[in-house]
């Protein structure tokens, strides 16, 4: 339980959404915080505080309210742009009645029995789980906060708690009494925490799912540069460090020379660690210059020595070739061999970067005996069994602390725990002692692997008088999670569930199917990227469908919703809704115009996309995007339209122009200058209508993504363009 | 190593860096200032936006020797009409997400804000398509210079 002290005796520093730190906050002596355990806290706030038996450690370590009324949720997932610090708080202010300006958040530290995400039974943030695996956890936090506060003012007043009312964070009474939280909340933290508070009915909600009742809480900060990221860390002594790294997948150091490097000014150190040469220096440019004067020779023994070109030939002659079944029914092989319309096509993906803005890195602080690592951590259990178990102290040694993170798109949760190796590497190396600040470079991060796998899709149909009778789709690719402790979770028949999702099980019903895989090794890292399987089931799914609809004369969107029958009612929704949204009228339109539509269902999200687009002579121009999504009970509607607007753009950017090479086991694409990002001049005008809908609430990070490259390529095809067989859309494309 | 004195919002830093050290980096680990943000160090996203004399420039790109007495405005210095609406509309429309490119994003828009008070969506694609937001958040920084461009008209 040491972990909890990290919230109590943090440095001080502000998190977005707070104008007061954590420390700050504390010190003033917080009155309610819920489920606060406190065994270990320091004797200052001791003073302050009941003893740690009074308090229910469990359910819930996820609220604090302070005397000045601020009411402070503890987030279990991290912040980088998808919203739960709003979110959780919208849940938790909507049944504890506060009033939005009262709320603020911060991160929870690392502490799976508190902080664990209910879907993965361990502490972390992705597969767009976030609301959906805390919705009711944390109304349960501001109910029984409510319901803790409320019997505190009706002991306080000698009244009935029934006779009490809560609204806008004052407690009323009848008879006139009323008062704020923070007047309650000290001697409302004394009760025990009700197990099962009773809930709102959703026909009572105020915040949640009201179109403006709450705007995010880290706004502010982010548009006046307060907002405080790993990069931004900075301690008396600190030294920043960055690692030469083999410039081939595998290559290990074979020896190297550090003197010149060492002859920089305000180069401090270099050491040999696992992955690389770390350089020590006071500050990011000496470090740069000594990593830059660096000699090394790289063993490549155990290196991967193919390019993208030979992985692709390889891939390309599998996919000709049976691999194994995942999903199969009706006997497709039989049904092909009947003759009709045979239709193939063949999907090739490239690597892809997550470049996310604030590349990775990390702050570590260890004295030989506990350490201190903070940074913008997606999987915090994970990566804190691995520094504890590198720097040979026990997790309890360990504390890490969460910080906002500057994008992630799946990169900084690694199933693999390798930067939390390295960050701790780097602190082994160079002994106990120091605040160490890793950093890694723009190029460092677009040439560390982990991107999203390379992979081949090649789809065979049969249409016959009109009806799509036979679906083949044979994926030749590389498994995430292979060899990590994901496998597990992941593998079904000895595949990984993570490169066929979404192929196996289509929304149309085509009598005779088969999905097949052939799971390939090779030696460039790779990683879930937003959306994972489904950044290219996703396309073949749906580029395919519509070839085949194409070929027996029908609708793209009518087409659809036939092929879907009574049996997918959700997919059906968003893709009716999308079709009015936009006023679908069929995919040709005047001047060179023309519409695609594609839907997709990905982490039990469904989102449906209608694009129009203009070809130029540097490729499709989009003008404008329309997007239906049914994510179950909305939360926050104007963060899903944020979600949805900025999935489509991240989306679009990669599937027109993004792809990371490797030649002869080396990434090519260090910056942006040759792997393009969307940029606003390339941006489509966007509108979302989000479906209604009373369904438990599903994660919105993600599935705007998978549906916008297949639209594209849709569209294309009603110029009589060839859907685009190879990604990205504009090869070679440079910014 | 080589002292300088930079001026950066208003105030004199003594700064002792190699002179090649870009001025984003004399910024950040010199003047201890971290609102300017680093993402590729070679002029393409637009992160480390900062205003040398009132004008828009890359600092990871710009040597510290080349700055002079030069007045240096970052984010945390920013100020003015034009900074202040946008800042608002920003927060307004929510435009930030993961917020890590948003001061070069908010740089950029206010220079843009001060040199064309009324600025047309063409006019924004030139201004801002030097600033990278991998969150796209795109359609709202659009929203949101209209927005301040509205507000600037009174």
């Amino acid at each position: 339980m040491i972990h909890d002290r990290s919230i109590l005796d943090e440095k001080t520093h502000a998190e977005a959404g707070s104008t007061l730190s954590r420390r700050a906050l504390l010190q003033a002596g917080a009155g309610l915080a819920i489920g606060v355990y406190i065994a270990g806290r320091t004797p200052s706030f001791a003073q302050n505080r009941p003893a740690p038996q009074s308090v229910n450690i469990l359910p819930n370590t996820f609220l604090i309210i302070a005397p000045d009324d601020t009411v402070t949720v503890l987030c279990k997932a991290i912040e980088f742009g998808q919203g739960p610090f709003t979110g959780f708080a919208t849940l938790v202010a909507e049944e504890l009645d506060a009033d939005w300006s009262q709320m603020r958040a911060v991160h929870a530290p690392s502490n799976p029995a508190l902080y664990k995400n209910l879907l993965f039974g361990v502490q972390g943030t992705g597969g767009s789980s976030a609301i959906a695996n805390s919705y009711e956890q944390m109304r349960k936090v501001g109910a029984a906060a409510r319901q803790m506060l409320v019997a505190t003012a009706a002991e306080r007043w000698r009244v009935a708690a029934s006779e009490i009312s809560v609204e806008n964070g004052v407690i009323k009474h009848a008879s006139g009494k009323q008062g704020r939280f923070g007047e309650f909340a000290t001697e409302a933290m004394l009760r025990p925490v009700p197990a099962d508070p009773q809930l709102k009915d959703p026909a009572d909600f105020k915040l949640i799912g009201r179109d403006g009742a709450v705007q995010r809480l880290d706004s502010a900060a982010k548009s006046n540069g307060s907002a405080i990221f790993t990069l931004d860390l900075d301690e008396p002594e600190m030294l920043t460090v960055l690692i030469a790294r083999s410039p081939k997948f595998g290559g290990v150091v074979s020896s190297f020379d550090a003197t010149a490097a060492k002859q920089i000014a305000g180069v401090v150190d270099v050491r040999q660690v696992p992955t690389g040469v770390a350089v020590y220096a006071k500050g990011f440019w000496p470090a740069k210059l000594g990593r830059d004067a660096l000699k090394i020779v790289w063993d490549d023994s155990k290196a991967e020595t193919r390019g993208t070109r030979e992985i692709l030939s390889e891939f390309r002659a599998l996919a000709k070739t049976p691999g194994k079944t995942v999903k199969q029914h009706g006997d497709v092989d039989a049904e092909f061999a009947k003759g009709g319309r045979l239709i193939e096509a063949e999907y090739v993906f490239p690597y892809l970067a997550h470049a996310a803005m604030e590349p990775l890195n990390g702050f570590i602080k260890w004295d030989g005996d506990t350490a201190l690592a903070r940074y913008g951590c997606q999987f915090p259990t994970p990566d804190h069994g691995a520094i504890a178990q590198v720097l040979g102290i026990g997790v309890d040694k360990v504390k890490l602390e969460v910080l906002l993170a500057g994008g992630s798109f799946g990169r900084r949760a690694q199933q693999t725990v390798h930067a939390a190796i390295e960050l701790a590497e780097v602190a082994k190396a160079i002994g106990p002692g120091k605040p160490l600040k890793l950093v890694w470079t723009r190029e460092d991060d677009m040439r560390g692997g982990y991107y999203r796998p390379f992979g081949v899709h090649r789809m065979r149909g049969v249409v016959r008088d009109g009806k799509i009778e036979g679906w083949t789709d044979t994926i030749v690719g590389q498994s995430i999670m292979k060899g990590t402790p994901f496998e597990a979770m992941t593998f079904k028949d000895g595949m990984d569930s993570t490169t066929y999702e979404g192929s196996n099980e289509i929304p149309y019903e085509v009598a005779n199917f088969r999905c097949d895989l052939h799971q390939v090794d090779v030696g460039v890292p790779v990683l879930w990227w937003r959306s994972v399987g489904h950044t290219h089931t996703g396309y073949a799914v749906e580029a395919f469908i519509d070839e085949l609809l194409e070929a027996a004369g029908q609708d793209p969107v009518e087409g659809r919703l036939a092929l879907m029958g009574d049996n997918k009612p959700r997919h059906a929704g968003v893709l009716k809704a999308v079709a009015e949204l936009a006023n679908w009228k069929g995919a040709k339109l005047e001047a060179g115009r023309v519409r695609g539509v594609a839907v997709v269902e990905s982490f039990n999200t469904f989102v449906a996309q209608v694009v129009e687009l203009s070809m130029t002579e540097e490729g499709p121009k989009l003008h404008k995007v329309w997007c239906a999504v049914d994510c179950g009970v909305a939360v926050n509607p104007d963060i899903i339209r944020a979600q949805m607007e900025g999935g489509i753009g991240f989306a679009l950017g990669h599937i027109l122009y993004a792809e990371q090479t490797i030649e002869a086991g080396a990434p090519v694409a260090g910056n942006f200058d040759k792997y393009r990002s969307l940029r606003i001049n390339e941006m489509p005008e966007v509108e979302v209508v989000i479906v209604a809908s009373g369904e438990k609430p599903t994660g919105v990070g993600e599935p705007g993504v998978p549906p916008l490259g297949p639209a594209v390529a849709n569209a294309m095809a009603k110029l009589g363009l060839p859907r685009p067989r190879q990604l990205p859309i504009v090869p070679g494309a440079t910014a | 190593m080589t002292a300088y004195r930079l001026n950066i919002n208003g105030q004199s830093h003594a700064i002792d860096v190699d002179p090649g050290t870009p001025l984003l980096w004399a910024i950040r680990d010199g003047a201890k200032l971290t609102g300017t943000k680093y993402g590729c160090g070679v002029a393409q996203c637009g992160a480390c936006t900062v205003y040398l004399d009132n004008q828009p420039v890359r600092s990871c790109s710009l040597p510290v020797s080349a700055v002079g007495d030069s007045q240096i405005t970052t984010i945390e210095g920013v100020g003015g009409r034009e900074a202040a609406a946008v800042q608002a509309e920003w927060v307004k429309l929510d435009v930030p997400q993961c917020g890590y490119c948003q001061s070069g994003q908010i740089m950029s828009a206010a220079a843009l804000l001060a040199r064309n008070p009324k600025p047309s969506d063409r006019d924004i694609d030139l201004a801002m398509a030097g600033n990278i937001c991998r969150c796209a958040t795109y359609v709202r920084i659009r929203a949101a210079i209209h927005g301040a461009a509205k507000t600037l008209e009174g």
